[in-house]
């Protein structure tokens, strides 16, 4: 590992890549890269790269798992052995277990469950590559493969984190800011229904901190919706286009 | 999860709730009856049961001597692990831990690490060689609702309740002397957990409020009040306003039962 480095931010208020306390890194975004998928969506964010794609509604299998009233959401985060430093073992960790189960509540509340009875929706997120921060990149690109599946949703779920860094409160932590930082909170919000969807914190903060690192981190999510509707419009503006040719 | 709770219980407990009543008499910001008992399992090193209402965890803490994290190798290590008995709860089935178990750990390891209730620092025997171990257990042994705060709780009283075997290096290698003495305990957190049905939020919610509810939000609180873990679940969600209301009412709850808690 890294040693840790003595000051996170300079005087000037720059962080170690050079942004400013509320600044995103850099985002790109792409939907519908795979084409066995219902629908399918990439994203970087930084050095995180990360393929989310997503098959159904269809039947359930195991089927004993459908209900009879509603479909089920299933979710598999999953990191790629090689998207960390030290290679990862690819069997599921408790880690992985514990974020499927986070992100799959945050994506559920953007879906008419009862609209597809009898049937699942299968999530996957394969993290390609990891520089912190990839719960809340996952969801960004998950609910935009849901909505490239054509499955009706209430709002697109975007995700960012906030954290505490030496003293102060940045926006989307990279990997060295996250592991030597103070605090980190993830947030997954749907900015038309001002409902927070996912909400995690570790470290330690006052609750002042904390709120305000949760508004903050809901104004990052605000910044990437935009990038998330642009990057659905690309997509179906070229098919638009296409189709009238 | 299917609900396993009638549609007209579900009204009776919404109406209730909106009425500012629940149906067990509390109010919406009332704990069950808490009972903490330490030290009940000799063999182990330290041991505490939580009785929440009906809700009872039993947590016990083993400690063994072994390699520390390359990482960080001048601090001990602190393992969480949740098992959801299948004699608490008809839903539970045996099994490897299945996503609640493995979240119900990773939040009680969550409140303890990240408020640094344990001083691994200490615990450290030969650095990069040998290091304690600290292993908590947390066994669920009925089901009733709010099992979060119940295991947080009996995690940190079972870790005041722990003895670390004293020690002497003789030609390097460990020899474990008669005596203990307790761990070293920095902090106490105190996790408590808010449900949320009809838009409005409730504390300690029981097992036929968890069923119904439509997402929870724990919080962990160090001594100082400030939060030291946060995790939403459930698959619906908070509005910022929500959030603000629950970091209030969670700080008011976590200093009411600190001081009902004689440690």
């Amino acid at each position: 590992m890294n040693e840790k480095p003595e000051k996170l931010i300079d005087k000037k208020g720059y962080r170690l890549d050079g942004r400013k306390i509320d600044e995103l890194r850099p985002v790109k975004i792409e939907v519908g890269v795979l084409s066995n998928a219902d629908g399918s969506a990439y994203i970087e964010q930084g050095k995180n790269k990360i393929l989310a794609a997503v098959f159904g509604p269809r039947e359930m299998h195991p089927k004993h798992l459908s209900l009879p009233d509603r479909m089920v959401l299933r979710c598999r985060y999953h990191m790629a052995p090689f998207s960390v430093q030290e290679r990862k073992s690819p069997a599921p960790s408790r880690r992985e277990v514990e974020l499927s189960k986070v992100i799959r509540e945050s994506l559920e509340p953007s879906l008419f469950v009862d609209l597809y009875p009898r049937t699942g929706i299968d999530v996957f997120v394969e993290v390609l590559q990891a520089d912190g921060g990839t719960r809340c990149a996952s969801i960004t690109a998950a609910s935009l493969a849901i909505a490239d599946a054509g499955i009706p949703m209430r709002d697109l779920v975007v995700a960012c984190a906030a954290g505490k860094v030496d003293d102060t409160v940045v926006l989307d932590l990279m990997d060295t800011e996250d592991k030597a930082g103070v605090a980190d909170v993830p947030v997954a919000f749907m900015p038309n229904l001002n409902a927070v969807t996912l909400l995690q914190m570790d470290g330690i903060l006052t609750p002042e901190e904390f709120e305000n690192a949760v508004n903050m981190a809901i104004e990052g999510c605000k910044k990437i919706y935009d990038l998330q509707k642009e990057a659905l419009k690309t997509k179906y503006m070229n098919v638009k286009e296409e189709v009238e040719e | 999860m299917s609900s396993l709770v009638t549609r007209v219980r579900q009204k009776q407990i919404g109406q209730l709730i909106d009425a500012g009543k629940r149906l067990d008499g509390r109010g919406l910001g009332d704990y069950r009856e808490i009972k903490l008992e330490q030290g009940l399992i000799e063999r182990a090193e330290g041991s505490a049961r939580v009785l929440l209402g009906k809700t009872e965890v039993l947590v016990g803490v083993k400690i063994e001597t072994g390699e520390p994290f390359p990482d960080i190798p001048n601090e001990g290590v602190l393992t969480v692990n949740a098992e959801l008995v299948p004699l608490a709860s008809a839903a539970f089935e045996p099994g490897p831990p299945d996503e609640n178990s493995i979240e119900l750990a990773r939040i009680v390891d969550r409140g303890i690490r990240e408020s640094k209730a344990l001083d691994t620092g200490k615990l450290c025997i030969e650095p990069g060689k040998n290091v304690f171990i600290v292993f908590v257990d947390v066994y669920v042994l009925n089901h009733d609702g709010n099992l979060i705060d119940a295991s947080a709780l009996a995690a940190v009283a079972a870790l005041l309740n722990t003895k670390m075997p004293n020690y002497e290096i003789e030609d390097g290698e460990v020899k474990i002397k008669t005596g203990y003495t307790p761990l070293p305990m920095k902090s106490h957190p105190i996790t408590v957990t808010l449900g949320k049905i009809n838009d409005k939020l409730i504390v300690d919610p029981w097992l036929e409020e968890e069923q119904i509810m439509d997402a929870r939000i724990s919080m962990a609180i160090n001594d100082e009040g400030n939060i030291c873990a946060v995790q939403k679940g459930g698959a619906g969600y908070f509005t910022l306003q929500q959030i603000v209301e629950a970091t209030k009412i969670v700080q008011e709850k976590a200093a009411e039962l600190r001081k009902k808690l004689e440690w």
